[in-house]
């Protein structure tokens, strides 16, 4: 059973979850995700990226923000309550620069929201392939941050807070720092995780420079072995399956306002969930 | 009884629910033989020499055998004569496409001219596995221990199978007879494969599979959900870490295959897999306690001619939909469905569009499913399948104005235990290679079976592969065992 050993509120709708799934701690790469459930007969099966993981004390870690029913009911689970289902690891791990063949060089990781969470173990092994790596981190305001301390830890000097209201670093957007560094011409690739709309924007700003540039991205699945086809998306004028062929893909090939509509397919659905959800929590 | 008087019974129709109540439902379609029908349906099998109807079950399954036993009314002896080769009677009473395997050669069908009026072997199977089931359901009611294998009998050898459709089903129970110890791995939260996310409850209750997987556990074999082999834990990691001393590889063919034409990734468009697992696995259509959202279709164009399609079709109707549409590029002749389906999604109100295939998909500002632009097709010369191949039109184009595609044109296999077991040796297709007669694959140990080895088929052929893949684990075993 995959018991929660670990819980802290991160910010209002944002949670740390510590889980035990000593066999995905035991495989588990950088880039990877698992497919969870809360209730095995009502529940859904939704996609999470693993932000850390222990092998020795067999358990992962997730961070994730409360937009739909399932995170929902997952925010109200306590230390020593179990979870469904969780599947993984899934997808492919990340292409670590450095220990593929490629040189190392310089990085660029640019996590939003608490797309820093995923971002952590790719930043993580980038580093230890040898990479000078960079992070830009961004949010509304500082108190949505997540795992800074984490990532002061790898990139040292080289973290750049941005907000959009200057609540903490600088205030603006991830991309003008991005643009930034690439004009400076010492980026070797940049690596973006986080809301569509600030990925589809990271590939535009590095485009123009020829920058290698991966998004990881994190569509609706369902079972997350390839065998729906719910997560797909257009890369390069080719369909491909987020589950199996990605979650990593060319920013730069990526449809993105394709995929943006196709992630709001259920928009009414869930909200409608939502809003059930949360009467019942009301109601408690 | 002389060949007349069997002749002169009346064929025994299927009692069904009514059609316009049912295409709102998800209860089962057919609702089963009585006692006296099934006697009756089997007292027409003629019993001739030759047994073509044999012939025609890919596992030869002893169908007069049965039958004669089911026409005295010893369903129990009639059960147990099927279960010499198959193992998944009260599925494949249900969805084995009869009119092509067994029923085709039937001798009445034979003399009466008439394929539907040949002996409904399916369905008298069907209903002496129901009865042997509910037998037992209701005999666990009163703690009448369930058989399992004695201790004694235990090899000590470990095999582990992955999947948990019809070919692992299968494989499993013939492992665990045998006295191994096994454990099944399922990527999913519930097993059975396509036997609980694809083929809709209206058509194969999910108890029935449930039962089975029962019967799996109480064999003793294990069974680990949330499993998913080759990320979970690498196949050669199961044999060369965790113990296993051989593996069956059942994944399946779960793959779906595209049309490949303009807006299939609009918002609105769907593989069947997709929609059917939505609706099956998630239950999504159950709105009030479900979480996973179903799409609303108004208008539903289903592309394909198979199983998946009448699947698909006619669960969009229960799901709410107002008109429904299957579009199929041959015509009805061709169609690869189970002809009972085909029957039951027009009587439902399905309307079927044939000769005709979806050219693009159109959408709307927003990315969604405006309307489908189908080509009217022809019939021309026979290709190397043997049908007739469909000819395009030039410059027939017309729309049909649907809110909701989907693509019910096939699965391919799974590439993702190829992908991450070296050496495992596959055909171009991505199906693996297996020994014809032990189904062992290019890496000694490992069997596999099933829709990843035929390529999308049917479950009888994927239990019979189960089945050969079981005996071909026994003997490597044995052999194994004698050699250490
Ligand atoms: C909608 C639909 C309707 C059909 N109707 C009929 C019909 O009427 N009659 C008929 O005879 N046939 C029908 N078929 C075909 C039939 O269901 C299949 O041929 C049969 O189920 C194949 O059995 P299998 O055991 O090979 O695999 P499957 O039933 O496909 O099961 C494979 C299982 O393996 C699991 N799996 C895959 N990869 C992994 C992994 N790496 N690790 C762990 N688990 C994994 C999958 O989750 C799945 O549960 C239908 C198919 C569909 C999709």
């Amino acid at each position: 059973m995959n018991c929660i050993k670990e819980k802290r509120q991160l910010s209002d709708n944002v949670f740390f979850m510590k889980i035990d799934a000593p066999l995905i701690a035991r495989e588990r790469k950088a880039g990877q995700f698992i497919i969870l459930m809360v209730d095995e007969e009502a529940g859904e099966r939704i996609p999470l990226t693993i932000a850390d993981a222990d092998e020795t004390a067999g358990t992962i870690s997730i961070i994730f923000q409360t937009v739909g029913a399932t995170t929902m009911k997952l925010s109200r689970l306590e230390p020593g309550d179990s979870l469904a289902a969780v599947l993984g690891p899934l997808g492919r791990p990340t292409d670590i620069r450095g220990a593929n063949g490629e040189k190392p060089g310089h990085v660029v990781c640019v996590g939003g929201g608490i797309g820093v969470a995923p971002m952590h173990p790719i930043a993580q092994a980038l580093k230890a392939a040898g990479n000078r790596v960079t992070i830009i981190m961004g949010a509304r305001n500082k108190s949505l941050f997540v795992m800074e301390d984490e990532m002061r830890r790898i990139a040292g000097d080289d973290l750049i807070l941005m907000t959009d209201d200057g609540s903490s670093g600088r205030k603006g957007l991830v991309t003008e720092p991005l643009k930034e560094l690439c004009e400076s011409g010492a980026v070797d690739e940049v690596i973006a995780i986080g809301p569509p709309i600030m990925m589809k924007f990271c590939a535009l700003t590095t485009r123009p420079y020829g920058v290698k540039t991966v998004a990881s991205l994190n569509t609706i699945m369902i079972d997350g072995t390839g065998m729906c086809g719910g997560c797909r998306v257009s890369v390069g004028g080719k369909t491909k399956f987020v589950c199996v062929d990605g979650p990593e893909f060319d920013a730069h090939q990526v449809d993105w306002d394709l995929m943006l509509k196709r992630m709001g397919a259920f928009k009414p659905q869930e909200a409608a969930a939502r809003d059930h959800v949360c009467n019942l929590f009301k109601g408690i | 009884m002389t060949a007349k008087e069997r002749m002169a019974i009346e064929p025994q129709a299927m009692p069904e629910q009514d059609a316009k109540v049912r295409a709102r439902n998800m209860n089962e379609v057919a609702l089963g033989y009585t006692a006296e029908m099934a006697r009756r349906e089997a007292s027409r099998c003629m019993q001739c020499a030759a047994k073509p109807c044999m012939r025609g079950c890919p596992v030869a399954i002893n169908i007069p055998g049965f039958l004669a036993k089911a026409a005295e009314g010893n369903f129990e002896g009639a059960l147990a004569v099927i279960r010499e080769t198959s193992l998944l009677p009260a599925v494949c009473g249900r969805v084995c496409p009869q009119e092509k395997q067994c029923q085709k050669f039937c001798t009445m069908g034979k003399l009466l001219k008439d394929v539907d009026k040949a002996v409904a072997i399916g369905r008298v199977e069907r209903f002496v596995a129901d009865l042997a089931r509910e037998k037992a359901a209701s005999a666990a009611g009163k703690g009448v221990p369930a058989p399992s294998v004695a201790p004694s009998d235990r090899t000590g050898r470990r095999v582990a199978v992955v999947g948990s459709g019809p070919a692992s089903i299968t494989c499993a129970a013939d492992c665990a007879r045998a006295g191994h110890d096994v454990t099944m791995f399922e990527a999913f939260h519930k097993a059975g494969g396509v036997l609980v996310y694809g083929i809709p409850e209206f058509r194969l209750p999910k108890a029935i599979v449930q039962n089975e997987i029962d019967g799996l556990k109480a064999l003793g074999v294990k069974v680990e959900l949330n499993y998913v082999v080759g990320r979970t834990r690498k196949l050669r990691d199961l044999m060369e870490k965790d113990g296993f001393d051989a593996v069956f590889v059942g994944t399946g063919a779960g793959l779906p295959k595209f049309m490949d034409i303009e807006g299939e990734n609009l918002v609105g468009v769907f593989s069947a897999n997709e929609y059917l697992t939505r609706a099956n696995l998630m239950k999504a259509y159950d709105e009030k306690g479900h979480d996973t959202p179903f799409w609303h279709g108004r208008r539903v164009a289903v592309l394909g001619g198979g199983n998946v399609a009448m699947d698909a079709s006619r669960m969009a109707l229960r799901l709410g939909a107002e008109k429904v549409y299957l579009v199929y590029r041959r015509s009805e002749a061709e169609m690869p469905a189970r002809k009972e389906e085909v029957h039951h999604a027009k009587e439902e109100g399905v309307e079927f569009l044939m000769l005709q295939n979806a050219k693009r998909v159109l959408g709307d500002d927003q990315g969604r499913v405006v309307g489908l632009e189908c080509l009217k097709y022809e019939l021309g010369e026979p290709d190397a399948s043997g049908r007739r191949s469909p000819v395009a039109i030039p410059g027939s184009e017309f729309t049909l104005d649907v809110d909701t595609v989907v693509v019910a044109v096939g699965n391919a296999s799974n590439p993702l235990i190829p992908a991450t077991t070296e050496g495992l040796e596959v055909n171009k297709r991505g199906n693996i290679v297996v020994d014809a007669e032990t189904n062992m694959t290019s890496i000694p140990g490992v069997f596999a079976g099933g829709d990843i080895v035929l390529g999308a088929a049917t479950v009888i052929l994927a239990m019979g592969e189960g089945r050969r893949a079981a005996a071909g684990i026994n003997a490597y075993l044995a052999k194994k065992g004698s050699a250490s």
